[in-house]
């Protein structure tokens, strides 16, 4: 009697543990959703407070700081206008998309519907290594190989220039533009595929027609991730680009991108400083572009969801 | 047997939390008894250096020299930059900066604020080579000139006695103590370099630059000269330790080191080290010009 009112309990008690775990695993799984938001917000605050001093600087302040060209902290008085800074992320951007896109969709494409299997998964794992390999070695490959290469290719001055950057940001941008478009591809469902062939549709009909729009919502978010990982790029853009504060959208001269400007600047200012603020304004310029980058994507990507469902 | 796996897991977590806090009894006494010791006889104790770059290699020989000497000394050097190593100065996390600039106004003001007051000693100094590529085939320019070619006045190799070429212009960025002091000595108080100079992160990446671009003029620490790019005389003098130390050479800089008051014990004994003959050896064999 007393062995079978135990495993009662035992029972009842293991039923009521189980139960109060689940409450506080579901606590926390919300409490780590929160906590992205909050995380969000407090980098957002932190930007603005550390950028106050400069926005707020008769001498400064925001308008003349996107319509001013020079930046000249330690000029007298200091100057700190950078649209060329972010013309020159947008080059350089602009770039890696325009080589990183086809190429990556394209590789997506072949890789998806038409490589044997086997190919297939050693193409998949050096995509994954391409996006393991840390960004400095990338520079290097940029600063010592493909820059040269470039610069006698197109005669340009110097082998730093915004396309060399940009080149190498392609390289970098592809393996997310690869590996998530895949995906995509890889998931669209079967019946879908099948239903094309049995139409009497060839296997490249039913790819362009049927499999590339069915999963055009995942291409267009690799795009995204892609275009996140090239306009925040530090270390290849420090590198690689050249630095130079000329306002112009020639692809063959030096660039500056915003990150750049931050990561060369950053430390060795007076912390607290205008020019320290300043270049927290820089970071908070870079943190709204690629918060509206990211806003368009999900939009877009929410009124394709919408029409699919439809 | 349940109630014996927590009480397990209890005993575990109350022997590990002892251990830490036991590791931090252990550490407070050794740093109060720091200010304590006598600094003649034996020297104990930690510091901790911080900030630029540019003298981070020189910091890290002199630490590793002065702790071989003195057994009981702990120095922890890092870089970050001199913004970085003044800014722990006022924050007190610190017991020196390294700088590769003069501490500014507003740093000074910051400090003051705290109720102290920055003590700067000039530990080193860093002769200003300006490098073109070896196949260049000016090998001199006036002061002038370079502040011409600087400020975008000049902008083609033959207007300076040299190839019909245009100039590639490479300098530090704004940030760098080199970019200021070239600024105020060469291009102008009141002036700025012209926009197209390329802003490099590190003296490296100007040597690189140099090298690789037949067209490119660019300034250094002479430490970074090398076989790989000409040094362009300036005036008639080319930029060596031994040129700027006989004062034939005009272009060098001082680098600094900060303390929060007057350096005492420790900090006293390690700051003379560092101005006398064995410290001043260590700035030579690293590419820079001792102070007398």
């Amino acid at each position: 009697m007393s062995e079978s009112s135990e495993a009662k309990l035992d029972r009842s008690s293991r039923a009521a543990t189980r139960r109060a775990a689940e409450a506080v695993v579901g606590r926390l799984i919300s409490l780590s959703g929160w906590s992205a938001i909050a995380v969000l917000t407090a980098i957002a605050v932190f930007l603005a407070s550390n950028a106050w001093k400069a926005l707020s600087d008769p001498q400064v302040g925001l308008i003349r700081m996107l319509t001013g060209t020079s930046w000249y902290p330690t000029s007298t008085p200091p100057l700190y206008g950078f649209i060329q800074y972010i013309i020159a992320s947008l080059r350089v951007t602009g770039v890696a998309l325009a080589i990183a896109v086809p190429i990556g969709i394209a590789a997506a494409i072949y890789i998806s519907e038409f490589a044997p299997a086997r190919l297939k998964g050693i193409a998949k794992s050096v995509i994954e290594f391409m996006a393991a390999v840390p960004s400095v070695v990338y520079g290097l490959m940029g600063v010592y190989v493909l820059g040269p290469a470039l610069k006698d290719l197109f005669g340009m001055q110097s082998a730093l220039t915004a396309l060399s950057a940009g080149v190498v940001l392609a390289f970098m941008a592809l393996p997310t533009i690869i590996s998530i478009s895949e995906d995509a591809m890889h998931s669209v469902p079967s019946e879908l595929r099948q239903g094309s062939l049995a139409l009497g549709n060839t296997h490249w009909q039913t790819t362009r027609k049927v499999i590339v729009p069915a999963a055009s919502s995942g291409i267009f978010a690799s795009v995204m991730l892609g275009l996140g990982r090239a306009i925040g790029e530090t270390m290849v853009v420090l590198m690689v680009a050249g630095n130079s504060m000329e306002l112009t959208w020639s692809l063959t001269t030096s660039a500056r991108p915003l990150t750049a400007v931050i990561a060369g600047e950053m430390g060795e200012v007076v912390q607290g400083g205008l020019h320290y603020s300043a270049l927290f304004v820089v970071g908070l310029t870079l943190f709204v572009v690629t918060f509206l980058v990211n806003l368009a994507a999900d939009l877009v990507l929410e009124r394709q969801r919408a029409r699919w469902r439809r | 047997m349940k109630m014996r796996k927590w009480l397990t897991i209890g005993a575990v977590t109350a022997l590990a939390a002892g251990t830490i806090a036991l590791a931090g009894c252990g550490s407070t006494p050794a740093k109060t008894a720091e200010p304590t010791t006598p600094a003649k006889a034996e020297l104990s104790g930690t510091l901790t250096v911080a900030g630029s770059d540019t003298l981070v290699n020189v910091a890290q020989a002199w630490a590793k020299a002065f702790m071989a000497e003195n057994p009981n000394v702990q120095i922890a050097v890092k870089g970050g930059g001199s913004g970085t190593g003044i800014a722990s100065l006022i924050n007190g996390q610190v017991d020196f900066a390294n700088s590769s600039r003069e501490m500014k106004a507003e740093e000074k003001d910051q400090l003051a604020a705290k109720g102290s007051e920055a003590v700067e000693t000039k530990v080193a100094r860093d002769g200003i080579a300006v490098i073109a590529n070896s196949a260049n085939a000016v090998e001199n320019l006036t002061k002038d000139q370079l502040g011409q070619i600087y400020r975008g006045e000049v902008t083609n190799w033959k207007q300076v006695g040299g190839a019909d070429k245009p100039i590639v212009l490479v300098s530090r960025d704004p940030s760098s103590g080199t970019y200021e002091y070239f600024k105020e000595a060469v291009v102008g108080k009141e002036r700025n370099y012209a926009k197209s100079a390329k802003l490099l992160p590190s003296n490296q990446a100007i040597v690189d630059e140099v090298k690789a671009n037949a067209d490119a003029i660019g300034y250094v620490g002479v430490g970074y000269e090398s076989a790989d790019v000409k040094v362009v005389a300036l005036d008639g003098v080319k930029a060596s330790v031994d040129t700027v130390l006989d004062g034939s050479y005009g272009l060098s800089r001082g680098l600094y080191m900060y303390s929060n008051g007057q350096p005492k014990d420790l900090a006293k004994a390690y700051i003379e080290w560092i101005l006398g003959s064995a410290g001043q050896q260590i700035v030579t064999d690293e590419g820079f010009v001792p102070v007398k």
